[in-house]
């Protein structure tokens, strides 16, 4: 019997319209989004800054050079009123530096806001040119004294001995920060669908035929299970979707280097991010996304179908929103602000081990490794919590199927689960 | 004949609500049996019971003979008063999936859902949608889907709703056919004329107690009033009046001019026999037609009803 409902709702998910558009459609959608969001990107780039310059000291330039984005222009043999004048008439012209002194004293003259890149870009040049100029006065050579600046980064490796580095530690982040959003995103979807599923058998009256046929409980669970299979099946499609454009990206990428990869604000190399990608314990994640997701989806989706069996229509679930929203928000919140801050931290952790918060917190936290005893038990205590809900879920459900034309309180709800 | 289910002393309250108060009933195999009452009656409790949908709170219900368990589920077909189907749903597919619930396999289902579709000539409504058809036409759909496992017992709650005057009459002899199979049927409705023609029992609940149950044919002998309907030609009103004194009481008389005939209604008293009354009656007059006033299951309905003390 469970069977056949799960097999039902299965397919009465999977056969709606919408859920072969969203499978298909977010991965291409977000693709091109991104797609977009790089192209923009690198329009916004190439565009050449002109900025003129005015220096009694000569000092600047020896510090700036014209690069691809930014070329600068130097003013020499006229007052600074004249090259101010001149500069905010000249509609092609940036802004203006002006430098009167031989301390580290610069000004930066626009009309428009200037970019902060810009600037803390030439602020670094004329630091490293004052630092140089004190290490010479002290008779150092600078480049003796750095040696070779880049041994100075920090070489980040763990304790197996496994070299990582700052663009990991971002794209660990992003993958974390996206799975946890997007398994909060699956609940509250697959959630829902559970309950307009329960609320449309109650006002269609088809609900006293099934259950004059099958236990209470079985139907509900019978929903949330084929609703899982549905869900799940949509994930390994867009895992699937996202490998195929992943490598098609990637082969793009290596044909074409120069186009993203070298463009200054772009902080990493996208080979490196692409490398960074395929080193994560991407099957590791792949699993504990299934089983997070299904623990999490589980534990709500009971909640859902309790929700939808108690109203006649789902205008009256607003009520009911709240708490189940609230605690998924949270996760999502502190998942963004404390997990990438401090993915080991008691906060991160004590959130990753209660189960209305442990899907997504946990979720994000994988890519940066989580003891597996934390993973068992932030695991185990999901499901757990789950067959106490759903117990619950159960009797209110049971009873409020059969209930028409009141709107519960919860008060109402309470008494139900003290229903024989 | 053995009976089919009993309810024995069946209580059910729902908080302070008492929807059901000691009911006891017998369902005979193979007799239709009419569950009558009032609207809020509790007849929606009872049904569900009997589903197993809600348990009582106190009582027992024996079908065939065995305490009521979930595997009797399979051997009882529900309409409900309340018809639905699921919207979106193609009607093959869903006839075949509600039959599955009910213990079918796919293919015996599927064989069964042709000859039923054969027979309402509705076989083009297969690939369907519910919600493309119209509402008696969902109707139907339903009614096959109801019966399609073959059970033992039948609930029916108002199956004629929906449905027009043909419809109606073809359910109707749907439901003396599967009756002639060997199938008991429970039957609720509010329509007394379909009761009188297709039950064999009633059972009358109003306000959460059973007030009235047995064979209908005994209900109505015991609700008759001795009343009775004769229409005479040549009548002689004096004789008439002198009815009264044979114990006769003279409750009508109505002259029809046209026809030159006298309509009379009387009542006769607990010591007067029929006989009595036809001798007197031929001395009025000459007698054309005679028959008994048998009280109508509306009358009995409204006249129980409202005689019921309150709660």
């Amino acid at each position: 019997m469970l069977k056949l409902i799960i097999v039902r709702e299965f397919l009465a998910r999977v056969r709606n319209k919408s859920f072969v558009l969203m499978t298909f459609m977010s991965p291409i959608l977000v693709f091109i989004m991104f797609g977009v969001i790089a192209y923009l990107t690198k329009i916004n780039d190439s565009e050449i800054k002109h900025i003129t310059v005015f220096d009694k000291t000569d000092i600047l330039k020896n510090i700036l050079f014209d690069t691809e984005q930014i070329q600068y222009r130097f003013l020499d043999d006229i007052s600074l009123a004249e090259a101010k004048k001149q500069t905010a008439e000249d509609e092609t012209t940036y802004g203006l530096i002006v430098k009167t002194e031989a301390d580290a004293q610069v000004s930066f003259f626009s009309n428009e806001s200037v970019s902060p890149v810009l600037i803390s870009n030439i602020e670094n040049k004329l630091k490293e040119y004052y630092q140089n100029q004190a290490l010479m006065d002290l008779g150092i050579d600078p480049t003796t004294f750095y040696d070779n600046p880049e041994n100075t980064q920090i070489s980040i490796q763990n304790y197996t001995g496994k070299e990582t580095s700052k663009t990991n530690s971002y794209v660990k982040m992003i993958f974390g920060g996206f799975a946890g959003y997007l398994i909060m995103m699956f609940i509250v979807i697959y959630g829902n669908m559970v309950m307009r599923s329960v609320i449309e058998e109650k006002t269609n009256r088809v609900i006293e035929i099934i259950i004059s046929s099958v236990k209470p409980f079985d139907l509900m669970m019978g929903k949330i299970l084929g609703t899982t299979m549905a869900g799940l099946l949509q994930f390994t499609i867009w895992i699937f979707i996202g490998f195929l454009l992943l490598q098609l990206f990637g082969n793009l990428n290596g044909a074409y280097p120069q186009t993203i990869a070298d463009t200054q604000t772009s902080a990493f190399n996208l080979t490196v991010i692409l490398k960074e990608i395929l080193a994560l314990p991407l099957g590791f994640m792949i699993v504990s996304f299934l089983l997070f997701f299904t623990g999490g989806y589980f534990l709500y989706s009971s909640i859902y179908a309790a929700i939808g069996a108690a109203v006649d229509n789902e205008t009256d679930t607003q009520q009911f929103m709240l708490p189940i929203l609230l605690p998924l928000i949270l996760g999502v919140y502190i998942g963004f602000f404390t997990v990438i801050e401090n993915p080991h931290g008691t906060v991160s952790t004590v959130f990753s081990m209660i189960p209305f918060t442990a899907p997504i917190v946990m979720l994000m936290r994988i890519p940066f490794g989580v003891p597996w005893w934390q993973w068992t038990i932030s695991l185990l205590l999901l499901f757990g919590t789950f067959l106490v809900v759903v117990w619950f879920a159960g009797k209110i459900y049971r009873v409020g199927i059969l209930m028409y034309g009141k709107k519960p309180s919860y008060r109402e709800l309470i008494r139900w689960l003290k229903h024989q | 004949m053995p009976n089919l289910l009993e309810v024995q002393e069946v209580s059910k309250t729902y908080g302070n609500y008492t929807a059901l108060n000691s009911v006891s009933l017998t369902v005979k195999k193979g007799k239709i049996f009419g569950l009558l009452g009032p609207n809020g009656a509790g007849k929606t409790s009872l049904i569900r019971i009997i589903n197993q949908i809600t348990m009582p709170d106190k009582g027992q219900l024996l079908f065939d003979g065995v305490p009521l368990q979930s595997k009797h589920i399979k051997q009882i077909g529900y309409l409900p008063e309340e018809r639905g189907l699921y919207k979106s749903m193609k009607v093959g597919e869903q006839a075949v999936y509600l039959s599955q619930l009910k213990g079918l396999d796919r293919q015996e289902a599927k064989k069964r859902i042709n000859f039923w579709f054969d027979k309402f000539n509705i076989n083009d409504w297969r690939d369907k949608k519910i919600n493309e058809l119209s509402k008696g036409m969902a109707q139907k759909v339903q009614f096959i889907i109801t019966v399609l496992h073959q059970p033992k017992l039948l609930i029916f709650d108002e199956p004629f709703s929906g449905f027009d005057p043909i419809n109606t009459e073809l359910i109707k002899n749907e439901i003396l056919e599967l009756k002639e199979k060997g199938a008991t049927i429970i039957f609720s409705t509010h329509r007394m004329e379909s009761v009188e023609e297709l039950c064999d029992d009633i059972a009358l609940i109003n306000r959460s107690h059973l007030v009235l149950s047995g064979a209908l044919r005994d209900i109505k002998n015991r609700y008759k009033q001795g009343i009775y309907l004769a229409t005479l030609e040549n009548f002689n009103t004096a004789k008439a009046a002198s009815l009264q004194h044979e114990g006769i009481e003279l409750m009508e008389s109505k002259n029809h001019v046209e026809i030159g005939q006298q309509l009379l209604k009387l009542k006769i008293d607990k010591h007067t026999d029929i006989n009595t009354l036809l001798t007197g009656l031929t001395a009025c007059g000459t007698l054309v037609k005679f028959e008994e006033k048998i009280p109508s299951v509306n009358d009995i309905f409204i006249k129980t009803v409202k005689e019921t003390p309150d709660a």
